[in-house]
This record gives C-alpha cells, structure tokens and sequence, in this order.
C-alpha cells in the first residue's frame, strides 16, 4: 500500500495518539521521511497537542489556591455552625 | 474549561470555587461509577452552563432595565498580582491567549472535545463517557478539532519557536 498526503493528514491525530495499526503507522512513517509538507503538518499539530497539554500555558491565576481555600473554610465553617 | 465557558476570568474563578464546594458537599454522592476526574469536570461544566443562562436572562431583563446596572466587574482583582512577572511567563501567558482564543473559536462539538481531551487529558472512553457520545465520535471531532486549530495556530505559532527549542525544530 503506498498513502498519498491527503491520507496521511486522515490519521494525523490517531498517529499523534498512538492508535494507528503498526502497518499504517510504517507507511505514514515511510511517507513522512520524503515529505516535508506532511512532516510540517505533523510537526505542528503535534506541538498544539503538546502546548494545550501543557499546564504553565493555562495556569492558573495567582493566589487562586489561597482564595479558593479561603471560600471552603467559610463554607466549612457554616455547615459546623448549622450542624450544631 | 470554565474560562473557556464563560469567557470571564473573575467569573471562571468563581465557577470554579463553587464547583470546589458543591463537590465537597455532595461527596457522599459520587458512587464510583465514573470516573473522580470526570465527575467533578460534569459538575463544573453544569456550573459554567448554569451561569451562561443566568448571563443569558440578565441580558435580555437589561433591555428594559437601566443600563447603569451593567457597569459590572470589568476590571478582575486578580489581574493586579500580575502586573510583575518574569519575561518568560510574559511569553506563556501571551502563549495562552492565542490558544484561547483559537479554543473559544472553535464550534462547540469541537472546543468540548479539545478542552477534556488535550487540555484535562482525559483519555478517549473518559471523554466520551463525559459527553456521552461513542469513542469513535470523539476520535472523529478530535481530529477535526485539531486540524483545525494546527490551521489556525500554526501560522502564529511560529514566532514562539525561537524559545522552544525541539517543539519547532522540523519546521524552521
């Protein structure tokens, strides 16, 4: 079996998974070794997967964990009261 | 997810800090039958859904109420713990905005995908449990989700290359 580009780019985001069949992911490879526009496209998909996974690109504000435990220690508080 | 929800980052806390407090209070109803993670991700996200409809009624009552009332907070109090902050958190944060912005852009079907997927990083049967739909859909509108934002992003993402050495290489 020899993929075009357009099938390449069909299984972009499995590849980027690792849940392609082991002899598609060997043609995809095979193809990704000629083609550098494939290769580009892969490259970055891949890296917007890798920055969206990455938890200092999306952090979160600072002294949200103090003001958050703020909150539960006042609703902590109350519930104590109202069970008394 | 919440931000990406609700757009607002004083907003998204707030959902956030009471998605903490209602999964503390209705602990004793989670009966393992999913997954903790997903579970309290169904909680935040009813949280950010039930605020959009409020936001969504305010709307339509201010039509006849006085506009004065919509002077609301547009200035975040966390924002001023950001005014000194190192270059490179400098670069992530405008790093963030773009994939925002490109996130909330998405169709809906698409951005739920992205945000439990490759943000949560739930894995493929998690997610579909979460938006109740096959593992082959997800797989589906993960990958257009996806081509999509390499679309989008990749053209603007090339000026981070610089500083992110290896993410970049193959293509500069």
């Amino acid at each position: 079996m020899r993929i075009d580009c357009k099938h390449v780019w069909e299984h972009i985001s499995a590849y980027i998974d690792g849940d392609v069949d082991p002899v598609l992911r060997a043609e995809i490879d095979k193809h990704l070794e000629t083609c550098e526009i494939c290769s580009a496209v892969l490259d970055s998909t891949r890296n917007v997967v890798v920055l969206m996974a990455d938890d200092r690109v999306f952090e979160l504000p600072a002294g949200f964990s103090q003001r958050l435990h703020a909150r539960l220690d006042d609703v902590l508080e109350k519930e104590i009261e109202r069970n008394e | 997810m919440l931000f990406s929800l609700l757009r607002n980052e004083t907003e998204a806390e707030d959902a956030a800090q009471e998605t903490a407090i209602k999964v503390y209070l209705n602990l004793h109803l989670f009966r393992g039958d999913s997954q903790f993670r997903t579970w309290t991700l169904s909680i935040a996200r009813n949280e950010g859904l039930g605020r959009l409809r409020k936001q969504a009624t305010r709307r339509e009552d201010s039509l006849e109420a006085d506009t004065d009332e919509q002077t609301g907070d547009y200035t975040p109090a966390i924002l001023t713990s950001w005014r000194e902050i190192p270059a490179e958190a400098l670069e992530r944060k405008e790093l963030g905005a773009i994939l925002r912005k490109a996130i909330e852009s998405l169709p809906e079907i698409y951005r739920n995908i992205v945000l439990l997927r490759d943000i949560e990083e739930m894995d493929i049967k998690e997610t579909a449990a979460a938006l109740d739909i096959s593992e082959a859909a997800v797989k589906v509108r993960l990958h257009r989700a996806r081509a999509l934002l390499q679309r989008e992003l990749a053209p603007q993402l090339k000026g981070f290359a610089p500083k992110r050495k290896g993410l970049f290489g193959r293509r500069v």
